[in-house]
């Protein structure tokens, strides 16, 4: 799971409108990529780190050039690179049941390393193991470490079983903080820690997170100004990314939240690829990643039936900020363990049916899409029961589609856009009539090929 | 005139029996047998059952549905690219085959039993739920703080459950319980390594699968008596390959499956299957803080499995080149369930390791409702046939 970048090898085609934080937002991410590449050159390290529970500001506090394997198999994805990544990381023995986002990370390294915007990434000085929301990391990482032998930090998260945050959870994660985590980063990256500057960098990231939840948030509106999954992927980029701390995060997502009251102000709905949203018709809640190899035509499937999606889980992956957490420079190390035990696939079932049946009643959505990615345990192991749980709950319709991250094998267009237009037709019928649940809400994924 | 059966036979049809019985019909005979009883379920791979048997109550391993089981309702929880196990033990939940169990603990093993905890809270409000998490981070002052800590409110809780707190007095003589079970299954396991024709692995198995509804003592002394028995009687020794089956820490493979390698000409000479019983690799001491042992034999003497991080990349594979090693095999066969996100990530490591060393080795999935052994056997039969062309050139 993670974040976008408008795609660099894409020219801006005349019929697509952007704003001006979509444009910084490409620069920022892009810029990483030029950084990353020339690390080494530069005399610089470089770790990697997973989105959910990147500490990006510990990680600045060493100099680190940051790179976020999940974000580069997404932009590889979205570039249409991933299919051959991924078949090649099979031929090499990994199976096709797992994660796709592991055998993209894999293949591209196998290939040369040539990162999504063609520059060759460097091999990671230190792999940040942050272990927070799903299994698969550990395995990731210790699959690059076995093939190039990077050293690796293990930072377990433990998980919210009860739904709760306990404080033996917290002190947990703050030991290995302290004790692990920052005397490995030290060794390799040669910098002392300073932890004021850590408190600095955090400052920085509640500016931008106060920001983010603003811009968000603004999906209450009627109409709304943004689509809070799609076109949220490109607003948590930074900040679920290399970014957060930075001023350049504040900066753009101080632009951005100018640019979005003002679509409030003037009554708009969201921008699309294709220009303005025309009206709206439809409010949705989703849950899940979206594809990333078609993710485009995805997209298209919704603005053209005038569905906006109002809230997602998805845009909470990198950092849960709406309900109140922010980085507390205060204390640093407590509020950077709070970050990581509260990242949404940390939470358990019990607490995600709560947090989306809150989105459906406080953005006076529709219903619930769940997009079930096959790549992704985490997210999909008990989906099924998520979905019949908030329709119970709220009395709102939710359907099921299941798609894949990275890998384009399993994503068919035509299935998916079936579902959703059946579904916009029970939303409809719901509304005049309420009926509409007797229509089947899930479509298996065998008969999406 | 009553044919008498041979005390080994007896001993694996009961296991078979107790195999079979998706009913847990034994759980509810031990909670009959006293006022107040308790059962406590667990999935796999580890939790301390010491801390279960402490509190008076039963420890219960439950391992699915196997082949037997036609899962209805489980299916409309799960989307066809998720391994079986949860689907079955939701079947088994929504059926009412669980209702002897007052709690369930999901220990940390992967993302589906860990969402499955929370789907557990969801579907059975009045049960004692728990998602028991096991510390990443071997260090005393670090992992072992935290696991201390999640033990006790382990057995806080079980306390509670049974209307008074667990002592420390019985919860050494529960770990000593334990210690006598697992020098029991550590000779049964080196016995099969000496003479695996005299102890198939389909019979060890259902000795171990015997283990998951018995009490401890009781299944202690079923394992001595089986090895005991077995001894007795030679049984024809055969030209068979000597091999390690690794990826059945979960879900688990039907026994026919098992079969189905033995008779292609393996002897499986060590596994891990049911680990929890062989999680911890000697004795915890029973007499000093229980759960400062408990958790100090967790962090440094215990086996290693695709959940477990490997703290640097010279431990990836040790363990395993270990089995190899001291059971004297000649090859592994990688048996993971289908979507098993953990023994599929681990096992190109693993075979690389094994490719470094020399150590051959073949690699199918399955699930518990794997049908169609044929190809399998003919897989297992290859290998097992290469392996002694190997040997002999
Ligand atoms: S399993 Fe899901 S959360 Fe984990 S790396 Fe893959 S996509 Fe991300
Ligand atoms: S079989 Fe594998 S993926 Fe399935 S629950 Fe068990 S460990 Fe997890």
């Amino acid at each position: 799971m993670t974040t976008a970048a408008m795609p660099a090898s894409v020219k801006k085609p005349q019929n697509v409108q952007k704003e001006d934080a979509m444009w910084l937002q490409k620069e920022l991410i892009n810029r990483n990529y030029t950084e990353l590449a020339t690390a080494h050159q530069m005399g610089r390290k470089v770790s990697a780190t997973f989105v959910p529970g990147n500490l990006n500001e510990l990680l600045m506090c060493f100099d680190f050039a940051r790179s976020l394997p999940e974000t580069n198999a997404l932009q590889n994805g979205m570039r249409k690179k991933s299919g051959k990544m991924i078949m090649d990381a099979e031929r090499d023995g990994q199976s096709e049941d797992v994660c796709t986002y592991v055998k993209a990370d894999l293949g591209m390294m196998m290939g040369g390393e040539v990162g999504p915007t063609g520059e060759v990434l460097p091999r990671p000085d230190v792999l940040l193991l942050s272990y927070t929301g799903c299994f698969t990391f550990m395995k990731w990482f210790e699959l690059i470490r076995h093939k190039y032998g990077c050293e690796t930090v293990m930072l377990h998260v433990p998980y919210q079983g009860e739904g709760k945050i306990a404080p033996n959870m917290r002190e947990y994660v703050v030991k290995q903080l302290k004790e692990n985590v920052i005397p490995t980063l030290e060794r390799i990256s040669g910098v002392k820690f300073d932890i004021d500057r850590l408190r600095q960098y955090m400052r920085e990231s509640q500016k931008a997170e106060e920001d983010l939840v603003a811009v968000l948030q603004s999906a209450k509106n009627r109409p709304s100004p943004i689509d809070g999954y799609f076109g949220a992927v490109y607003y948590i980029g930074p900040i679920f990314t290399a970014f957060r701390g930075t001023p350049e995060a504040s900066q753009y997502y101080s632009v951005l939240r100018g640019e979005i009251e003002e679509r409030v102000r003037q009554g708009k709905g969201p921008v699309t690829p294709e220009g303005e949203m025309g009206e709206e018709k439809y409010r949705l809640v989703v849950e899940g990643p979206p594809n990333w190899t078609s993710f485009r035509d995805f997209w298209k499937m919704f603005y053209e039936e005038g569905a906006v999606v109002v809230s997602s889980t998805y845009a909470k992956v990198g950092g849960l900020y709406d309900f109140g957490f922010r980085h507390d420079a205060d204390r640093p190390l407590e509020s950077l363990a709070e970050y990581c035990l509260g990242c949404y696939t940390n939470l358990n079932l019990p607490s995600r049916i709560d947090m989306i049946c809150r989105y459906i009643d406080e953005y006076q959505a529709d219903g619930l899409l769940i997009n079930s990615i096959k790549s992704c345990n985490s997210f999909s192991a008990g989906q099924l029961l998520i979905l019949r749980e908030v329709e119970k709950r709220t009395g709102k319709p939710a359907a099921f589609i299941e798609t894949d991250l990275v890998d384009p094998r399993y994503f068919s267009a035509a299935n998916v856009k079936n579902r959703l237009e059946s579904y916009f037709q029970m939303i409809k019928q719901k509304r005049t009539s309420g009926v509409g649940h007797d229509l089947p809400r899930t479509i298996p994924i065998a008969a999406a090929h | 005139m009553t044919a008498t059966i041979p005390p080994a036979v007896a001993i694996v049809q009961r296991c078979e029996a107790l195999f079979d019985d998706l009913d847990f019909k034994a759980v509810k005979a031990w909670k009959a047998a006293g006022t107040g009883r308790k059962a406590i379920g667990y999935m796999p791979v580890y939790v301390p059952r010491e801390l279960v048997h402490a509190a008076g109550m039963l420890p219960v391993g439950i391992l699915g549905g196997g082949d037997s089981l036609e899962v209805i309702q489980g299916d409309a929880y799960y989307q066809s690219y998720i391994c079986r196990i949860p689907r079955s033990t939701i079947e088994l939940g929504l059926t009412g085959r669980l209702d002897c169990l007052d709690g369930m603990l999901f220990p940390s093993i992967c993302d589906v039993i860990r969402n499955l905890s929370g789907m557990w809270q969801i579907l059975f409000k009045d049960k004692y739920v728990r998602y028991f998490d096991v510390p990443q981070n071997y260090q005393d002052e670090i992992g072992g703080r935290y696991y201390v800590h999640e033990l006790e409110i382990l057995r806080d809780d079980l306390g509670k459950l049974r209307g008074k707190p667990i002592g420390d007095a019985e919860l050494n003589a529960s770990i000593a319980v334990y210690n006598d079970n697992r020098a029991a299954v550590r000779d049964l396991y080196a016995y099969r390594a000496r003479k695996p024709w005299q102890a198939p692995t389909s019979e060890v198995y259902l000795l171990l699968r015997a283990g998951m509804v018995l009490p401890p003592e009781e299944h202690t002394k079923l394992v001595r008596e089986y090895l005991a028995a077995v001894d007795e009687f030679p049984r024809p020794k055969r030209d068979n390959a000597r091999v390690v089956i690794n990826g059945t820490f979960c879900e688990q493979p039907p026994l026919a499956l098992i079969k189905s390698i033995e008779m292609s000409g393996c002897y499986v000479v060590d596994d891990d299957f049911m680990l929890v019983t062989r999680w911890l690799l000697d004795d915890v001491p029973a007499d000093g803080n229980p759960l400062e042992e408990l958790s100090k034999a967790f962090l440094h003497r215990s086996a290693s499995t695709a959940a477990k991080y490997d703290a640097t990349r010279e431990e990836k594979g040790v363990f395993l080149l270990k089995q190899v090693k001291t059971r004297g095999a000649e090859g592994v066969v990688f048996a993971a369930p289908s979507f098993c996100d953990p023994a599929l990530l681990e096992r190109p490591m693993l075979q690389d390791v094994l490719a470094k060393h020399g150590v051959p080795y073949t690699a199918f999935k399955y699930a518990e409702n794997t049908g169609q052994m044929a190809p399998i056997r003919e897989q297992a039969g290859t290998f097992a046939d290469s392996i002694k062309l190997w040997s002999a050139a």
